[in-house]
């Protein structure tokens, strides 16, 4: 469980993080979306006592990073910029990273397995590809079999076969009951992982709902109706107050209605229909609406689980 | 169904001041950068040391008699220190800046968030290292000096009265160098701006300090950080310089100063 109360974050007079609360449930996959720049990393580094914040606070399993006995244990972070010493091995980061907590060699070589890179694991990282890099914080992330995750853009830079492997990795994760929170900037990605997204613009909440939920709330209902008397049916549903506009030969696409009343009013001016369907907005529309369009999607409309003043 | 990465014989994981040693202790090591750096030093400390012997042993007596009567062949067995000083603070400033430069940083406070315990162990990782490694170089230093000079009968022996002092003091003194690097890396966390001031208080703080007008000149020169450290492995003492063991304190006072100005700083700082 991660939760954020009023969390606000600035780097001189720029506004990083500003006044967001959400909290991250445990056992789902939560995706954590916004455009580059929204503050999606700086809320990660919040989170992880790497930054303070100016005011609000976040707490994971209720309470602050700095008071966890051990971090490595309860949560685990792949944070987006490297940090990796090139000069040092695979293995030796892993085991300096272990040894802090004192965990032993033999979890550090199965971690090495598990992202497959043991075959690399004693060349040095300055040499590494963005993907093995990417492996490399993987494990440094599982190493000390946290609760929690914590993973800032995990599929930047792999290969298909990679991006492949972060997700059957994540459901697999999440599967085992473990509270997972992961940023993106694609939506498409978020629809194949994630369950819960919290979506951030500019630093500020724009959504925090269920995967369904934000899409049916951005998309608005729209219904397609095909028939041969398309201007016929247009005017029936511009007199019942309806805006529609023409797709393809025979096709309106009517906003604000749902499939039944067209039906019903093309029945009414006993107009043929061929065809009738609600539309659902793709998951890549209804975030390109959410991110765009900050007043018209205001947090206050679709916000479902910010903390009561 | 069996978990993928669970780890059921782990014990159970807690970060403890002597764990953050020994991470500190594998960080050092796995960096080749420390080895070299430091076998930089040791290399510096025992061939720059003979070199002026055997220079000195071939010229002697000098042309200037007041020379040979200021003559103090422990110092000139040590003098390699005085360029191994730089080498030991470049290792002291990266073993902090290397991790702010690759961002291993946010990997180590992610790991002890309370980053105190690792800007304890580090500077204790690292003098204990420097110790270990540059006692028995000033050691060899001092004999093979010594061994050198012998020819022109101008040696002198371990027993003899500071001697002991001055030969470990050189080891000391080069270790407390590195832990002004450490602490001027964590303030700075670039490398070439910690080098850089390092060298500007070892190097050019005395020269400036010598164009005062006299007697200032002196009394600010005793002050300055590098000369007050150095009185620990000088034997014949300038007046104007502190005495061996309260030059050294002066200068160890400085160094804490830094490490606890820059603990303040790590403390709060974003990383």
């Amino acid at each position: 469980m991660i939760e954020a109360v009023d969390l606000t974050k600035r780097y001189g007079d720029k506004v990083a993080v500003d006044r967001l609360s959400f909290s991250v449930k445990p056992g789902v996959v939560t995706g954590f979306l916004g455009p580059n720049g929204a503050g999606k990393s700086t809320t990660f580094r919040c989170v992880l006592g790497l930054d303070r914040p100016q005011r609000g606070r976040v707490t994971v399993n209720g309470r602050e990073y700095r008071d966890i006995a051990a971090p490595l244990h309860e949560v685990g972070a792949l944070l987006e910029a490297r940090s990796v010493h090139p000069g040092r091995t695979a293995r030796n980061h892993l085991r300096m990273l272990a040894a802090t907590h004192g965990i032993n060699k033999r979890r550090v070589d199965d971690m090495l397995g598990l992202v497959g890179i043991e075959d690399v694991a004693d060349r040095r990282v300055g040499g590494f590809s963005l993907g093995m890099g990417q492996r490399l914080g993987v494990a440094t992330a599982l190493l000390g079999d946290p609760q929690v995750l914590l993973l800032d853009e995990p599929v930047n830079g792999l290969d298909p076969e990679g991006i492949r492997w972060i997700r059957r990795l994540l459901r697999e994760l999440a599967a085992e009951g473990r509270t997972i929170f992961v940023s993106s900037h694609l939506m498409s990605e978020m629809a194949q992982t994630a369950e819960h997204v919290i979506v951030i613009g500019r630093g500020r909440l724009i959504a925090d709902a269920s995967m369904a939920d934000v899409v049916a709330m951005a998309s608005g209902a729209r219904v397609l109706v095909r028939t041969p008397h398309r201007d016929v049916l247009a005017g029936a549903l511009a007199e019942q107050g309806h805006t529609c506009s023409r797709v393809d030969t025979d096709g309106l696409e009517v906003v604000g209605a749902s499939a039944a009343a067209v039906g019903d009013i093309a029945f009414a001016a006993g107009v043929a229909v061929h065809e009738l369907s609600a539309q659902a907005a793709t998951l890549e529309e209804a975030y390109m609406q959410l991110t765009a369009g900050e007043v018209e999607y205001g947090a206050a409309a679709l916000d479902t689980s910010v903390e009561p003043r | 169904m069996t978990s993928v990465v669970a780890a059921p014989e782990m014990r159970r994981p807690r970060v403890t001041f002597p764990h953050v040693l020994r991470a500190e202790w594998l960080k050092f090591r796995s960096v080749r950068s420390s080895w070299l750096t430091l076998a930089v030093t040791m290399l510096l400390v025992i061939g720059l040391g003979a070199l002026f012997c055997a220079a000195r042993a071939a010229h002697w007596p000098p042309r200037d008699p007041a020379e040979a009567f200021t003559f103090d062949p422990t110092r000139i067995s040590l003098a390699g220190t005085f360029l191994a000083q730089l080498a030991m603070g470049v290792l002291g400033v990266l073993v902090v800046t290397g991790e702010y430069s690759s961002g291993t940083i946010r990997a180590s406070f992610t790991a002890v968030p309370r980053r105190l315990p690792v800007y304890v162990a580090k500077p204790l990782v690292f003098a204990v290292l420097s110790l270990v490694a540059l006692i028995p170089t000033t050691f060899a230093a001092f004999f093979i000096g010594q061994q050198l000079l012998s020819s022109k009968h101008i040696n002198t022996t371990i027993g003899a009265p500071g001697v002991t002092r001055a030969v470990v003091g050189a080891a000391l003194y080069l270790t407390v160098v590195g832990l002004f690097g450490v602490a001027l890396g964590w303030l700075l966390r670039h490398t070439a701006g910690a080098i850089s001031s390092l060298f500007a208080i070892l190097l050019i703080l005395p020269i400036l300090a010598q164009v005062l007008p006299s007697p200032w000149n002196d009394d600010v020169s005793k002050w300055l950080p590098g000369q007050a450290g150095q009185a620990i492995f000088g034997i014949r003492l300038e007046g104007v310089s502190f005495t061996p063991w309260v030059g050294f304190g002066v200068f160890c006072a400085y160094v804490a100063l830094f490490l606890l100005a820059g603990c303040a700083v790590v403390m709060r700082r974003d990383a």
